[in-house]
């Protein structure tokens, strides 16, 4: 009886989270669409609640929950608290978006928090099961988002195409856990890195589940040579939903693979080094030159977060306490650029009009200089120029990666840096240099202005003073690990 | 108060125009550009007093560092925010905070469009470029060298000509590249010493091939912004598209950054590697200097001709410092200094023709000197300066280059001198196309001279010119110290003890 309270406390925000949720769709049911607004704070609410659970129950000791298949450490709390602080910021940002396409729904809002909950599983997963649980959950959620918008053809293939090629990632996934699984006698993380330590298994069917695990990951996290769907689902999903998929659950595939390669599988770190290394490399080059020649604003996006996740694979490969800090660290200030982007692109959506292409940034400074500014600082930053947090994240990477000897790969992804400037600048070339074709006033709910507001200068904030965080992302890692 | 500022001038130069130009963006509006005008002069105006006592207070008997402070500013990787000023930042700091006044003023009645834009991009860039002077941090170094290329991209771009896009991608992309690499040796370095700290680095003792690599690194990075041959593309079309301002803040400072980064980085971190290496640097010093002046002939657009007689005079300098003795390199910073005044001078210059007839070809002119009889005496006098005629600035620190390099190798100042008869023939027939002969066409004719506000800051221009080439003593007193005790410590051998 003690243990299932103990249980139920460590998995309190997730269970909030999910009462939630079941609670919206309940409630969906008997509201009118002029009080639908109430679903919208029922999410917020559900945010804010798991948040102060997370942050009040937190301490920096490792606690087990559910017979060891559940974690609360330090890095569980801190990833659980960005995913709270970025869902919150996506619901700010899309709430005038669906709104107008008649998205507006207690599914969308389910939906999401599902998601949410689903990564919560994932950040949290101490067993190869209760992980696969997280991501599924978080897949399939996201899948029907893709698809909510029933009417758009669009939308619908893009939905098809994730939901395919998915499920055949977590096929893989899900068959390299059974070899691994055979290999050990084990599900549960750290029985399976005891196992591993005491030597007695065969190394080429490790190696071969190895393949199939990190294969799987790398479906999930966009990496190449398994991110063929990224771009075709960016730019086929309703853009809100977009925000999310390229935001939030980056942080949660992080902590996928921190559980299973670090935690479970750190015996095998020389292999699934060269495994991350090769697509570090893939992904940085595929992702900065292919988005050269992008004239949707999505795409462009799309190729430029396969870049970015070659830079923290980048971290990830160092196989550092150093190297997972920054990779961390990467991730979250990739997720505040990303929600800072996708929210201006959401600013400039109106009613019957979709701001996907490169051309409709065209002028914004003669439009409004702020909001131009704001997308100027997002840009610099995800290109890494100082003095915004995008130069700290590239700096942190970068510097893990020399500290572990991969000095030429570092003069590589240096020079692919600057490939990715260019397409940055071009997207400020547009907003200044050109004169606007589009002259409607752009409206947006005054929160909306404000909390974006503060996302892109937050990035200028912490370029200038990036300790806060990097602190936080070590305490993470530091604690979890140790 | 009066203590703490004291304490912080440093802080103030970076910061007060920084501030200033947040301000003036706040006063964006078009229809009433002069509150944005004098906001920003006033603005310009008072970060120029406050770089002041860094020259007043200067102790010229002290060759290191001064005007330090400094806290922890990212404990993760211990870096703080440090700064300082030495007998070579010093002029490079009150050149900046000069120049950007003169660009303010220039500017005035110029730029209709976006004022508040413009003026706020020139003020921040002037703090950061200040930053960059001042920073004895690496991280904070590489912060201001990076974050002032974001201001200048957008003046390029924005207030530029027709093909402004093109130009200044370019100019940022090459920098940028160069930069990057410079970030992989500091943070190797950082690996190899736990420390942020240039001072730090200036200790570590390194073996040959590591202290090449280092120093090609910091090559790649500072070759670009001087520029040297052959990276020096980028210039022409950057100064050619740019707006007056941006021409001369590029030419004035930006180039300086590099010119003064070789001093305070590449030189004295890589010590055994620059003299390993001089043979290359001066190659390419002397390449710059004979055979850009050679281009410099062909031009006819006349910002082109000033862009590619700016790398010539580089050339100079970046001669001065690898030819390792005092004349050599008090000559190059004289030389920086000098061709900050007279480079901006020449593209103010072309600046009024540019804004009366708005043509840049040499062949649209002629015979100016009939119609604007004033403005004519002012652009013959800094094309004189420009070629090194004995009493302006120009001649004095070519001619300790020369002497400096005659030390060395006959052949190294024979080639530097042919520049004195280079210089002045692309800069006299220039002049003789432009303002002499006939009346060229009735444009030309219609033409009205310099006005009080252009006559004021040509004549401040040309009185500093002049100050500098009869008098360079107060320039040379700062940097003396400092100068000797770099040379001294260039002469010592970093290499480990066994190697």
């Amino acid at each position: 009886m003690e243990n299932i309270r103990y249980d139920l406390i460590t998995a309190l925000p997730e269970i909030v989270v999910l009462s939630m949720a079941m609670l919206i769709l309940l409630a969906d049911l008997f509201l009118k669409q002029t009080n639908r607004i109430a679903i919208y704070a029922l999410a917020q609410l559900a945010l804010l609640v798991a948040a102060f659970i997370t942050f009040s129950t937190h301490t920096p000791s490792i606690g087990y929950g559910f017979t060891g298949a559940f974690v609360d450490d330090a890095m569980a709390d801190v990833l659980k608290l960005m995913i709270y602080l970025g869902t919150s910021l996506i619901f700010i940002y899309t709430r005038q978006y669906i709104q107008l396409r008649n998205m507006f729904r207690g599914e969308f809002y389910a939906l999401v928090l599902f998601s949410v909950v689903g990564m919560m599983i994932m950040v949290s997963g101490q067993s190869m099961l209760t992980l696969y649980i997280g991501l599924e959950l978080l897949s399939l959620s996201l899948y029907a988002l893709v698809a909510l918008d029933r009417d758009n053809a669009r939308a619908t293939e893009a939905a098809m195409k994730y939901f395919v090629l998915g499920a055949l990632a977590s096929g893989m996934l899900l068959y390299g856990m059974s070899m691994i699984y055979g290999m050990t006698g084990s599900l549960n993380i750290a029985d399976i890195n005891n196992a591993l330590m005491s030597g007695a298994n065969i190394h080429s069917v490790l190696i071969l589940g190895l393949v199939f695990v990190v294969a799987g990951l790398a479906f999930k996290l966009g990496a190449v040579p398994f991110q063929m769907w990224v771009p075709d689902v960016y730019e086929g999903s309703p853009t809100a939903v977009t925000m999310l998929i390229s935001s939030v659950p980056k942080l949660a595939a992080f902590a996928f693979i921190m559980r299973l390669l670090v935690q479970g599988l750190p015996t095998l770190a020389v292999d699934w080094q060269q495994m991350l290394m090769i697509m570090a490399v893939l992904s940085i080059i595929i992702g900065n030159v292919t988005a050269i020649a992008q004239t949707n604003l999505k795409r462009m996006l799309a190729y430029s977060t396969i870049s970015h996740v070659g830079f923290v694979l980048f971290g990830l490969m160092s196989a550092s306490i150093n190297g997972y800090a920054s990779a961390l660290f990467y991730i979250a200030s990739y997720v505040l650029m990303t929600l800072a982007g996708f929210g201006i692109i959401l600013l400039l959506s109106r009613k019957g009009f979709e701001a996907e292409q490169l051309d409709d940034l065209k002028g914004l400074n003669q439009r409004s200089p702020w909001i131009a500014f704001l997308m100027l600082i997002v840009m610099f930053s995800m290109a890494g120029v100082p003095p915004t947090l995008g130069f700290y994240a590239k700096f942190t990477v970068l510097q893990a990666a020399l500290q572990a000897g991969y000095l030429w790969l570092v003069v590589f992804a240096v020079l692919m840096a600057v490939i990715g400037a260019f397409y940055y600048l071009r997207v400020i070339k547009l907003m200044y240099f050109d004169e606007p074709i589009d002259h409607h006033p752009i409206q947006a709910p005054f929160d909306m202005r404000v909390t974006l507001s503060v996302n892109a200068c937050a990035l200028l904030v912490l370029g200038l003073m990036p300790q806060g965080l990097m602190s936080l992302c070590g305490y993470a890692i530091f604690k979890s690990l140790n | 108060m009066v203590e703490y500022f004291t304490q912080h001038i440093l802080s103030f130069a970076i910061w007060l125009p920084v501030l200033a130009g947040v301000l003036v963006l706040f006063t964006a509006n078009d229809n009433k550009p002069n509150v944005t005008r004098w906001l920003a002069l006033a603005g310009s105006i008072a970060s120029f007093l406050v770089t002041i006592p860094l020259y007043t207070h200067f102790n010229v008997a002290d060759g290191g560092f001064q005007f330090q402070e400094g806290f922890q500013w990212i404990l993760s990787f211990n870096i703080n925010y440090h700064l300082g000023a030495d007998g070579i930042a010093v002029p490079l700091i009150l050149l900046t905070s000069f120049t950007t006044v003169i660009v303010v003023i220039a500017a005035w009645e110029v730029i209709e469009k976006r004022v508040a834009q413009y003026m706020a991009s020139f003020l921040i860039m002037s703090g950061l470029m200040i930053g960059v002077f001042s920073a004895l941090d690496a991280i904070l170094y590489y912060v201001f060298w990076e974050a002032m290329l974001i201001p200048l991209f957008l003046v390029i771009g924005i207030w530029g000509g027709p093909n402004r896009v093109y130009a200044t991608i370019k100019f940022f992309l090459y920098t940028l590249l160069g930069s990057l690499l410079m970030l992989v040796a500091f943070i190797y370095l950082y690996h190899q010493t736990g420390s942020f700290e240039i001072v730090d680095y200036y200790k570590y003792p390194m073996p040959l091939n590591v202290q090449v690599l280092i120093f090609l690194a910091f090559f790649a990075a500072f070759a670009v912004k001087i520029p040297m041959w052959p990276v020096h593309t980028w210039l022409p079309d950057a100064h050619v598209e740019a707006p007056t301002g941006g021409s001369v803040v590029l030419a004035a400072i930006a180039l300086k950054l590099g010119g003064y980064s070789f001093l305070r980085f590449a030189m004295p971190i890589a010590p055994d590697a620059a003299h390993y290496l001089s043979g290359f640097m001066i190659t390419l010093s002397l390449i710059a200097i004979v055979y850009i002046a050679l281009v410099a002939l062909a031009q006819k657009d006349m910002k082109k001709l000033i862009a590619y007689s700016s790398i010539s005079h580089m050339g100079f300098v970046t001669l001065g410092f690898f030819i390792f003795n005092n004349l050599g390199l008090e000559g190059a910073i004289v030389q920086m200094v000098s061709h900050g005044f007279i480079s901006a001078a020449m593209f103010l210059a072309v600046g009024v023709l540019y804004d009366r007839m708005h043509s840049r070809q040499i062949e649209s002119y002629g015979g100016v000197a009939n119609t604007m009889p004033v403005f004519a005496a002012f652009a013959v006098f800094f094309a004189m300066a420009n070629s090194g005629l004995p009493g302006t600035s120009g001649f004095v620190g070519e001619f300790m280059v020369i002497l400096g390099a005659i030390q060395v190798n006959f052949w190294y100042a024979f080639l530097a001198a042919s520049t004195l008869i280079f210089g002045a023939a692309y800069t006299l027939w220039m002049v003789k196309r432009v303002f002499y002969g006939e009346i060229a066409n009735p444009s030309v004719a219609a033409l009205k001279d310099i006005n009080k506000r252009e006559f004021f800051i040509l004549a401040i221009l040309a009185l500093l010119v002049l100050a500098l080439g009869v008098y360079p003593q107060p320039l040379t007193d700062v940097t003396n110290a400092t100068v000797t005790q770099l040379l001294s410590h260039l002469a010592q051998s970093k290499l480990p003890a066994g190697l």
